[in-house]
């Protein structure tokens, strides 16, 4: 049977694992008993961490890419990559939730979370526009329902329905795209498109206007500038772990798919008409997204508004298009998953602790509860690109790559909004470390599972900005699966 | 195998400003000791350093490499020069000096005297980088103590609006060199950011011409640079003495200095070409800091502005590009950062006693402190290049270089020795002379003995260069030597 080998079923076992996680944690859901449902979380992280280990065995991919089942997937470096990167997000998100007492009355969570990163999964390994599409599907739709867990809270409502009614609009959009790139190339294959497509002769301006059509979906999952209004509402009222991980693995994916996508479509000598493109969406999120957070009152919405300004600087490696820059834009994926993840966290914690997510209520935080105000210290820090945390050099790499590109107005771009994101960061932590308390008491100590994780979190932050090397290589062989 | 002792003397106050952090708050005398200790021993390092460089070899001495991120070319690099090693040692001699004069502190002492080591750890990095991607990694290391010590322990009234304009000055300064920095290590094609590597790479004339701005302003922002000079009196002025002493002191030269590296060594071309430029800059800077110091009623802002004058000199050194300018720039940037560093203590000295830095309500305190009148009068006989002292040596090989080639800069920057004299005079006079009013007296004393022996040894050191200028000069010169040879000269 040549159409039913083993390597095909051993590609997908990081999939497959996940889905006996997921359906086990249904199962275990439906018990209803309060004392399994409270360490869900742990059998989670656990289950992700063994399916990692069952990637590493049997899914490890080969130099070159290998396409299986028909074309659907294609197994290479930058799909396993992203992969592991999900999965680290999962068992994070998993962590935190459950310090969360919502979720705790709602097990379901953990499931949901795990089918979500089996959409992510697929996206990032997707090698047929179909396929594709049907992974943005998987991996969102259970993201819609996480939003709006908390049914009883209007605002966790409000933001669910926003984020299904913005994401079904973009996804509508998006694949509206894909067919018309169907239709001009006639093959769904996402390597043979860009061939189709210069034999079927398509004019420039049509390739452009699909482009568009499809950077709608992109830009909804990464949240940048014009798809990000979703962001600051639904990180606001989703629960914080749910707002975790929309910012860092769901956006990760997004990622994963742009630049298998983008940098196929279009041959060498029409490849500055999407980098002006994506460069264009690079400036406008960064500017976006700085220039609100600015003005935020709430810790959520800040965390937002700087999100869409990071999606904009990891943009400016995207629009490098050179194999550097999706370096660039791994390695600050890396970063990013760790420092936004246990930023939420934190944050959560301590919305949780001092009654309200206000910036107001972080008031004094370093008399109140020292190990969570230098968590947020070093996480922002680390997003404004402060050695030696990880972010510094993920962001040198991008701007790096940008003037290695010929994009320099595009680096200076991002070094200005640099400074203005250190402006908001700078003002947040001189309220937790000057400011006198909002309330005298001391907030109770975290669990210290959480504070180990947190201690485990801040130590990946400063090891991916000290011991370059090894996560470079990594990147770099991720960006060669490209 | 020889001992790395400038591996040494970059990671132990970063190592002791983590263990401090780590301390229990309460044990007040255990965190000073350890602090007092690590300054010495960077202190002890510095000296033996600037000792035992080989002046007669030049070139970089005490070179340690290692690899960091080899497809990139990035190493931990470190090294020094005849420039670097003198920088080195004011370096230490200031670290030393702000523990000491800073030695009460006890209002959250731990992070205090931490983040003190941090920004130790910092400009000893800075100043030992032979890599750029390293020069980087210190330099901005020392963002977020430089921020936090300024809004936690600074002058309550403009900490914040000070400690933010000076942080996010600097980090656009440095981000903006930074970026010229990576079109150098993309147009170089070496794919390191070794400087030895670059400084041999000989870049095009257009190139250099549209990218050195980029990092010699950017570096220049760093250095108070005209017209992006109002961070430093602004941040002086707010932030607490020994970081005052430091930024002021060390800082700033921390900023000139990474521009002479990465800008007028590695696109010599591009410093001729600009040089015009630069020039008119910084002779606005040593005038109008001069002026504005004159009319400030704040004691610490006429220091503050003093900073931006004299700094302009170190920059005018810079542009003349002749042996004379560049020799007399680096011992500006020791002598000025000796002096402005023991003016910063003194002001500290003098407003913990009376609690004012109001011109208008101090007076008569040479009764009450002798040896801060001591201090501040031969600080002041050094800011106004009095010979004998070593502001003199400074300031007139920099006269020379600009007499050569920019003469209307050596007539109009000239101006500011009138100026200075003026300003330290009347400061001296209203400070220190007169009659005490009453409102300040119940808080006089005298210095403590950790104070005088901050005043006199920084003093001293001023008049012991300025009798016997081979302390220093023949150092500086074997640094300028090499660059002399980058520039094509001989």
């Amino acid at each position: 049977m040549a159409f039913f080998r083993s390597e095909m079923f051993l590609a997908i076992i990081p999939e497959l694992g996940m889905l006996v996680l997921a359906g086990l944690l249904l199962t275990l859901s439906l018990l209803k008993n309060q004392r399994v449902n409270c360490c869900l979380g742990r059998v989670t992280a656990i289950g992700s961490a063994l399916v990692a280990v069952l990637a590493f065995i049997f899914s490890m991919p080969g130099t070159d890419p290998t396409f299986l089942w028909g074309g659907m997937l294609r197994l290479d470096s930058a799909g396993f990559l992203f992969r592991i990167l999900f999965l680290v997000g999962v068992s994070l998100t998993a962590i935190f939730a459950e310090n969360e007492e919502v979720i705790r009355t709602r097990p379901e969570f953990y499931a949901m979370l795990v089918f979500s990163a089996i959409g992510m999964s697929f996206m990032a390994s997707a090698g047929d526009l179909i396929m594709l599409f049907l992974a943005i599907e998987i991996a969102s739709i259970p993201l819609y329902v996480l939003a709006g867990v908390k049914f009883r809270n209007e605002k966790s409502v409000e933001a669910g329905i926003k984020y299904f009614l913005f994401g079904s609009l973009a996804s509508s959009i998006m694949v509206f795209g894909f067919s018309i790139l169907y239709g001009m190339g006639g093959t769904t294959q996402i390597n043979e498109i860009h061939a189709a497509v210069v034999a079927a002769n398509v004019p420039i301006a049509g390739l452009v206007g699909t482009v568009l059509l499809i950077l709608a979906g992109f830009t909804f999952k990464i949240s940048a500038v014009p798809f990000h209004w979703w962001a600051p509402d639904v990180y606001e009222g989703a629960p914080t772990p749910v707002s975790g991980f929309l910012s860092t693995a769901s956006k990760a994916a997004g990622f994963a798919i742009m630049l298998r996508l983008m940098s196929i479509l279009f041959s060498a000598e029409h490849a500055f008409i999407w980098q002006l493109l994506i460069a264009v969406i690079a400036f406008a999120s960064m500017f976006g997204g700085n220039l609100v957070a600015i003005s935020q009152k709430n810790f959520k919405r800040l965390l937002a508004y700087s999100s869409i300004a990071q999606a904009g600087y990891i943009l400016v490696g995207v629009a490098a298009g050179t194999e550097f820059g999706y370096t660039a834009v791994v390695y600050y994926l890396m970063v990013y998953l760790l420092t936004n993840l246990m930023l939420f966290a934190v944050v959560g914690w301590v919305e949780k602790a001092a009654g309200s997510a206000d910036l107001s209520s972080f008031a004094g935080l370093h008399k109140r509860s020292p190990i969570t105000a230098l968590a947020i210290l070093i996480g922002l820090l680390s997003l404004g690109g402060i050695p030696p945390f990880g972010g510094f050099f993920a962001k040198l790499l991008v701007f790096g790559a940008a003037i290695d590109s010929n994009l320099a107005w595009l680096a200076i771009i991002g070094i200005v909004n640099s400074v203005i994101s250190l402006y908001y960061y700078l003002r947040v932590l001189k309220m937790m470390y000057v400011d006198e308390p909002a309330g005298e008491v001391a907030l109770k100590s975290p669990s210290l599972e959480f504070k180990i994780v947190l201690i485990v979190c801040i130590t990946g932050i400063i090891v991916f900005g000290v011991i370059l090397a090894p996560w470079f290589n990594i990147a770099t062989l991720a960006a060669g699966g490209i | 195998m020889q001992i790395p002792w400038i591996s040494i003397l970059i990671l132990l106050p970063l190592a002791t400003g983590m263990v401090l952090l780590a301390l229990p708050a309460g044990k007040l005398k255990l965190i000073r000791w350890l602090s007092l200790a690590t300054a010495l021993v960077t202190f002890v390092i510095s000296v033996l350093l600037f000792v035992t460089y080989d002046k007669v070899a030049a070139g970089y001495q005490f070179i340690e490499k290692m690899d960091w991120l080899p497809v990139m070319g990035i190493s931990y690099h470190v090294g020094v020069d005849g420039i670097s090693v003198a920088l080195e040692l004011m370096a230490g001699i200031i670290v030393l000096s702000g523990v000491l004069v800073t030695w009460q502190t006890s209002d959250r002492a731990r992070e205090y005297f931490s983040f003190l080591m941090f920004l130790a750890s910092s400009v000893f990095g800075v100043f030992a980088s032979l890599d750029l991607f390293q020069l980087f990694f210190f330099f901005e290391l020392a963002v977020f103590p430089k921020y936090l010590m300024i809004v936690m322990w600074g002058s309550p009234k403009t900490r914040e609006y000070g400690g933010m304009k000076l942080t996010l000055y600097l980090f656009l300064g440095s981000v903006v060199a930074l970026v010229g920095v990576l079109a150098v290590y993309f147009q170089s094609g070496l794919h390191t950011f070794n400087l030895l590597e670059l400084e041999q790479a000989g870049f095009g004339l257009e190139f250099q011409r549209l990218w050195f701005p980029f990092i010699f302003i950017g570096f220049g922002i760093l250095g108070g640079l005209f017209p992006f000079h109002s961070w430093a009196p602004d941040g002086h002025v707010a932030a607490p003495t020994a970081v005052s002493m430091l930024l002021a002191g060390v800082e700033m030269k921390v900023g000139a200095f990474a521009a002479l590296r990465a800008g007028l060594m590695l696109l010599p071309d591009g410093m001729r070409f600009w040089a015009p430029l630069v020039i008119i800059l910084a002779t606005i800077n040593v005038v109008y800091g001069a002026f504005i110091a004159m009319i400030q009623t704040d004691f610490k802002y006429v220091i503050g502005f003093s900073s931006v004058s004299h700094m302009g000199l170190v920059f005018i050194g810079f542009a003349t590009l002749t042996p004379e300018g560049l020799t007399g720039a680096g011992l500006q940037m020791f002598s000025h950062g000796i002096m402005t560093a023991l003016f910063f203590a003194i002001v500290g000295m003098v407003y913990d006693r009376a609690h004012t830095r109001s011109l208008s309500e101090l007076g008569g305190l040479y009764k009450y402190m002798p040896i801060a009148m001591f201090g501040f009068v031969v600080g002041g006989l050094v800011s106004m290049g009095m010979p004998g002292f070593s502001g003199f040596v400074a300031e007139i090989p920099i006269y020379i270089g600009a007499w050569k080639t920019f003469p209307a800069s050596a007539i109009i920057a000239a101006i500011s020795i009138v100026v200075t004299a003026a300003y330290i005079l009347l400061v001296v006079r209203k400070v220190f002379f007169g009659e005490t009013p009453e409102a300040i007296k119940p808080g006089l004393t005298d210095m403590t003995l950790r104070d005088k022996i901050v005043v006199i040894g920084l003093s001293l050191l001023m008049i012991a260069i300025g009798i016997v200028p081979s302390i220093l000069t023949p150092t500086i010169q074997a640094g300028v030597s090499h660059i002399i040879t980058l520039l094509g000269g001989a």
